[in-house]
């Protein structure tokens, strides 16, 4: 038998670290932010059927940016784990934390453990009773999990588009004005990004019993027209 | 409980019974040992009107000749554009209706899109076809569905057999141990195109009357301010009617019947 060549530890993370970052930066990025109701989430995405933000239970939302056979695993695995548990016990115990968590030992797991990283980075959103209840998630490709605080900013230029995010922040601005906020750190300033490029989902407080509506159509142009 | 990951062959897709099922929180109903003496639910009816469905039912629940609860709710929203009524064992029924409405939900979610109505009618069958060993035993569950057609845009209703028979009707539906008088009723009040005004008095009439003969059937209870659940189903959704309006419906018609001097 064959002795395989030694690789460092630190170097097989790297190489893999890299792998994912490589692969995530290739596809366009997305912000999340809170607003007046509760949280609005902006991709910018060109698709209308390939969606990157959708809906997981009546209080939570999923986004992904990345590889989206990979991203759009996780979100069913969501919907799934969401449905279930809200089905064995009750509505009111289905929460984002857990679910985030889930997620995190998933990628985590992938990350060591198998052939190839996988190239997705994933927001799990819940509104609470009041506004300060409101979480962001953010998982990266490698299962680490951040705990957001107002805005979360997930893709390949996620540093820049944040910077831009964050100046002029405000928590809680109206929704037509969460969304120009949030578009216009995505665009930058040398470009303009379009109605049609835009995918817009909110978690509202004043939407019911299943807060996710999807704001597209006529209804976005009337918002940032 | 993990996060369910499934092989390409063993993905139950957007089928959120299949999924439960694989995951064991559903127990396979069998139809083994006595006939159980459960509560039962009783009348219910449904009618299309100009806007699109009506759907109706009593509230009282009974174990042979006694009543075991008289704040039962028999007509449940199964999603935004739909709804659905129970007769038949109290138990099984309303777990029936929480499975189903997960169904339209998780499906919904998972596709990116609602089931169409006869998609939803089909779902609800297969429900009822998994619950055929159950019924042997006497959990017998009828069930009624309603709903807006948003592709055809009318309102339609379908009735079911214990056995998962769907059956499509085109003016109104009745089930549950009174549901013979109901029927009547509906049958001699129905017109096409009939006002929300109209229908819903109609469909009070057809429960209040199921009630008058059917002791299993309970009547409004002025005393306790328990009316029947009404709902109507259109274009803007499931919508149930205020305790208010259905009090003064139903205080409408026993005005009438007293003003008719029927013994009452």
């Amino acid at each position: 038998m064959s002795t395989p060549f030694y690789v460092a530890p630190e170097q097989v993370m790297k190489d893999r670290a890299d792998y994912a970052r490589k692969g995530i930066a290739r596809g366009r990025s997305l912000v999340a932010c809170t607003y007046e109701d509760g949280i609005v989430i902006v991709a910018e995405n060109p698709s209308n059927t390939l969606h990157k933000v959708s809906e997981i239970y009546d209080r939570i939302g999923f986004a992904g940016v990345g590889k989206y056979n990979e991203f759009d695993q996780l979100r069913i695995a969501g919907i799934r784990h969401a449905d279930m548990k809200g089905f064995n016990y009750s509505r009111l115990d289905v929460d984002a934390l857990s679910l985030a968590n889930q997620y995190a030992q998933m990628l985590g797991q992938t990350f060591t453990h198998e052939m190839k990283p996988m190239e997705v980075e994933i927001l799990v959103a819940e509104i609470g009773d009041e506004a300060e209840d409101d979480q962001l998630f953010h998982i990266l490709y490698d299962g680490t999990v951040y705990d957001r605080t107002g805005y979360a900013v997930l893709g390949g230029d996620a540093e820049a588009i944040a910077a831009r995010v964050d100046e002029g922040f405000e928590a809680r601005k109206d929704l037509a004005g969460a969304i120009k906020h949030s578009r216009d750190a995505l665009a930058g300033p040398d470009r303009e990004l379009p109605a049609g490029d835009l995918e817009v989902a909110a978690l509202g407080r004043s939407n019911g019993r299943r807060t996710f509506l999807r704001i597209e159509g006529q209804a976005l142009d009337a918002l940032v027209g | 409980m993990n996060l369910p990951i499934f092989s390409t062959t063993e993905d139950p897709g957007p089928d959120f019974a299949r999924l439960a099922e694989q995951a064991g929180l559903v127990a396979q109903p069998t139809g083994d040992g006595d006939v159980l003496d459960l509560p039962h639910g009783t009348t219910c009816v449904a009618l299309r009107y100009a806007d699109g469905v009506i759907i109706a039912g009593d509230r009282r629940a009974t174990s042979g000749n006694l009543i075991s609860y008289r704040t039962m709710q028999k007509v449940f929203p199964s999603d935004r554009h739909s709804a659905v009524a129970i007769a038949g064992a109290a138990g099984p029924a309303v777990e029936m209706v929480r499975l189903f409405q997960l169904q339209l939900e998780h499906y919904e979610k998972v596709e990116g899109k609602e089931l169409s109505l006869d998609g939803k009618a089909r779902q609800l069958s297969g429900l009822l076809r998994q619950n055929l060993p159950a019924a042997r035993a006497g959990m017998v569950v009828v069930p009624l569905f309603a709903g807006y057609d948003r592709r055809q845009e009318v309102g339609r209703l379908f009735q079911f057999d214990v056995s998962g028979g769907t059956y499509e009707e085109l003016e109104y539906g009745v089930t549950g141990s009174g549901s013979i008088h109901a029927a009547t009723v509906l049958k001699l009040g129905y017109r096409a195109e009939q006002s929300r005004d109209d229908a819903i008095n109609l469909a009070i009439q057809a429960l209040y009357v199921a009630a008058d003969e059917d002791s299993a059937t309970g009547l409004p209870d002025f005393l306790r301010g328990l009316f029947p659940v009404v709902a109507t189903v259109t274009t803007d959704g499931y919508e149930q009617l205020e305790d208010d309006e259905l009090r003064e419906r139903s205080q409408a018609l026993v005005d009438e019947l007293v003003g008719r001097g029927l013994p009452s």
